[in-house]
């Protein structure tokens, strides 16, 4: 792992995690956007039969709770990461 | 609990809890065994009740403290995956736990709104709202409102609005406690109350957070294993596979097949047809209440006669005579209970007992008639905008929110939230299997039972509650119609154990799930509502320079004051309380949401945005409730016409109170003058875990 010094400057690795970070909340919150409100709204047209339950059903009922659970892991996982890149994690 | 090492405290954790699990479980087998040898259920319901409320008892005992980050957070060292327990268990309330599978029973895929609506929240809370809240490591949300906007008034509001929001779905919960602890011990309703509320002090009040937590961790075992015993015994029962949440496809798919036979079955067309019969025989009296007033008195009367002159056995002639005895005293009364009547039969003159296609995505047709086509788009618009406000009011109740503050890093806060989402599911994905299961149990092993040969339960919980569950023969045939069974959404879980057949054990473990539920999630309230007084009201405003120790006394007198309070109003039963709990969504999302986001993502946000973004939200939400939702509109004496925006329910009124409130915090802080640098940089540190 690089010294912190060798990243830049403490108030460019700032900004540049600060950046990181609000690409990865827009990308995810689309994600989040699109299972919860898109697919729902088309959900008569989205009626077709997927493993025994009609499709818009079981997102409703499973698959869109199984993309959240994702969605945060994804997050805490990356930010985790992106904290250390940055030489900016609590223990840095 | 433990001091030393971090790695030493959660083995230390991991031990205690499996050792809860294990002593639970070896419980109710040794209650089953009881129940082998012929203990009575009071016995087992008072067993169940004693041995979890004295096992929360002891944890809130052994984790007392007077130390103010103790008392507030928890010393923020609880690690991330019990910190998402305590979590699920602060979040699923008695509401989840009994009214959630119900609701899936009663309005098929509409009641998915509630599933999506209070999981998806939780990637707001991630993304947006824990992470940063930890790092601003204080103790309250108002704190955060106060120290990010500077100055009391920010502060004040988000006073006002955590308690209005909290106290409201304190109260439904201590009704909640006073339900089932009367089920499992036939003790009365208000007694109920005061000896639930013994069991919420008992952990909150010695021990503050920190008691509340690890008490809530061991309740979030004990009311997920009492969820899922039971469907996943009723899902071996009838496929032979114990995963309810993978095989319930199938069971779906044999219900609507049913739902098509049951609609063209001439027995139940007969049962629609007669309550609309009654319907219109309410709505033909109704013309003229006085007339038909005295027809049925004088009816009444000739019947009695009739009966007394025929020497008809004593039995009928006492029902006739009680049936005299309870016909409208006045015109007044005559109007109402009619008009009540009226509305009863012609919900009940619906097919399928009122209940849509359990599969089918809302209401009417996109490709029929106008009306269908209106109704539509007015079902799914509904739909969306209740998701819209369940998700922004979990991202948006303090007593949720303030459970970032106890981890002990950032790092653990991303991964708390994680894992409490995780948690959450667990259960929310077994609801809807629940209430499929239950309903292919109805559908296939009740309907078509002759009268006499119905199961116990069904008497059983009617005499507790008529509204729970009742039955009558209007077709006169001697065979259950799906339309002469009446079923309240509260009876799904509470009862399941009995439909499925299993021993009564079952039965007294799901109740101390559901008071699992409900005094965890009153024990989070409650510290929020007390905190909120006693540390930013008269800490932070009143008396800044109060020791830790007088904030702690005061923060727990406040307490009990709270907690008083919301017991004597749950005495009352007030009637609307679940549109209260609803309404708590709205109502949060409104008034913090837009303030708490921007306050972290806009340094440019200022105090005069915030303060007047606030209270514009909720203040639009409380106007569109109050407006037109009935029971509100009789309490304040609304007679103006209702007026709905979108053809949008009064309890999704958070869809027009999140967006007024964003907009009116960037226009205020746009004309206003910008916040000091020195919060503008504060702003700007929340936003990575380093300190500085």
């Amino acid at each position: 792992m690089q010294a912190a010094s060798e990243r830049g400057s403490r108030a460019q690795r700032v900004a540049r995690h600060w950046r990181i970070n609000l690409w990865l909340t827009a990308l995810l919150l689309a994600t989040w956007f699109g299972v919860t409100f898109i697919v729902t709204f088309f959900g008569r047209e989205l009626d077709g039969v997927f493993f025994g339950w009609p499709f818009s059903f079981w997102v409703a009922a499973q698959g869109a709770l199984i993309v959240y659970v994702a969605l945060v892991w994804a997050y805490s996982r990356a930010m985790n990461r992106i904290d250390r890149d940055c030489g900016l994690a609590e223990d840095d | 609990m433990a001091q030393g090492s971090d790695a030493a405290f959660r083995r230390r954790l991991v031990r205690v809890y499996l050792g809860c699990t294990a002593g639970f479980i070896a419980f109710v087998i040794g209650v089953a065994l009881l129940e082998r040898l012929g203990l009575p259920r009071r016995g087992i319901g008072l067993l169940f009740l004693l041995a979890t409320v004295s096992l929360y008892a002891g944890i809130g005992i052994v984790s007392r403290t007077t130390d103010a980050d103790e008392y507030y957070v928890a010393g923020r060292r609880v690690p991330a995956i019990f910190n998402g327990m305590a979590t699920g268990a602060d979040w699923m309330s008695a509401a989840s736990f009994i009214g959630l599978a119900g609701t899936l029973y009663l309005q098929g895929y509409g009641g998915l709104a509630y599933v999506m609506g209070w999981t998806g929240g939780y990637c707001l809370v991630a993304l947006l709202l824990a992470p940063y809240l930890r790092k601003f490591g204080q103790y309250t949300i108002p704190d955060f409102l106060g120290e990010r906007y500077g100055g009391h008034l920010p502060r004040l509001i988000g006073v006002a609005a955590a308690i209005l929001c909290s106290f409201v779905y304190l109260v439904a919960q201590i009704y909640g406690v006073g339900l089932i602890t009367s089920q499992l011990t036939g003790l009365d309703f208000v007694l109920g109350i005061f000896l639930g509320l013994g069991g919420i002090l008992l952990c909150s009040f010695l021990g503050g957070m920190r008691a509340v937590t690890w008490t809530q961790v061991a309740q979030y075992i004990i009311l997920v294993l009492a969820y899922l015993v039971p469907v996943v015994w009723l899902a071996v029962k009838q496929t032979g596979v114990p995963v309810p949440q993978a095989i319930y496809g199938q069971q779906l798919a044999k219900i609507s097949e049913r739902e098509q036979q049951l609609l063209h079955d001439p027995k139940e067309i007969e049962v629609t047809a007669a309550f609309k019969a009654r319907a219109e025989m309410d709505a033909a009296k109704l013309k003229d209440v006085p007339k038909a007033l005295l027809a049925d008195r004088a009816a009444a009367q000739t019947l009695v006669e009739r009966l007394k002159a025929s020497e008809a056995p004593l039995a009928q002639i006492q029902a006739a005579d009680k049936a005299a005895a309870s016909l409208p005293k006045n015109e007044a009364q005559a109007r109402e209970a009619w008009t009540r009547s009226q509305a009863a039969n012609e919900a009940r003159a619906k097919p399928l007992a009122g209940m849509p296609l359990h599969a089918q995505q809302f209401a009417g047709d996109p490709n029929g008639s106008a009306a269908e086509r209106k109704a539509f788009d007015s079902s799914r618009r509904n739909f969306l905008a209740l998701v819209f406000c369940l998700m922004f009011g979990t991202a948006a109740l303090p007593h949720i929110l303030v459970r970032s503050y106890t981890t002990p890093s950032v790092r653990e806060a991303r991964e708390s939230v994680a894992w409490s989402i995780f948690f959450i599911s667990v259960l929310y994905i077994t609801a809807p299997a629940l209430a499929v299961l239950v309903k292919f149990e109805v559908f296939n092993s009740l309907v078509g039972l002759p009268f006499d040969r119905l199961p116990a339960w069904i008497a059983n919980w009617s005499k507790i509650d008529p509204g729970l569950v009742s039955v009558t023969d209007i077709n006169l045939d001697g065979v259950l119609q799906l339309g002469e069974l009446r079923i309240g959404g509260d009876l799904i879980v509470l009862a399941t154990p009995e439909i499925a057949g299993l021993p009564y054990v079952i039965s007294g473990m799901v109740a101390a799930g559901g008071l699992a539920a409900a005094l965890s999630t009153a024990d989070g309230l409650l510290l929020t509502i007390s905190n909120a007084l006693g540390h930013d009201l008269y800490h932070k405003v009143i008396d800044q320079e109060a020791s830790a120790a007088r904030r702690v006394t005061i923060s727990k007198v406040l307490l009990l004051i709270a907690a008083l309070a919301a017991a004597a109003v749950a005495a009352q039963r007030p009637a609307d309380i679940l549109f209260l709990v609803s309404a708590a969504f709205s109502l949060a999302a409104s008034a913090f949401f837009p303030a708490l986001v921007l306050g972290i993502f806009w340094s440019r946000a200022n105090k005069w945005g915030a303060a007047l973004g606030m209270v514009s939200g909720l203040g639009l939400a409380i106007y569109y409730m109050v407006r037109n939702e009935t029971w509100l509109r009789g309490v304040f004496g609304v007679s103006a016409p209702v007026d709905l925006w979108f053809d949008i329910t009064p309890i999704s009124a958070g869809a027009f109170g999140v967006p007024l409130g964003f907009a009116v915090i960037v226009v205020t802080s746009l004309v206003t003058p910008a916040s000091s640098a020195e919060l503008r940089s504060m702003t700007r540190r929340l936003r990575y875990p380093q300190q500085g």
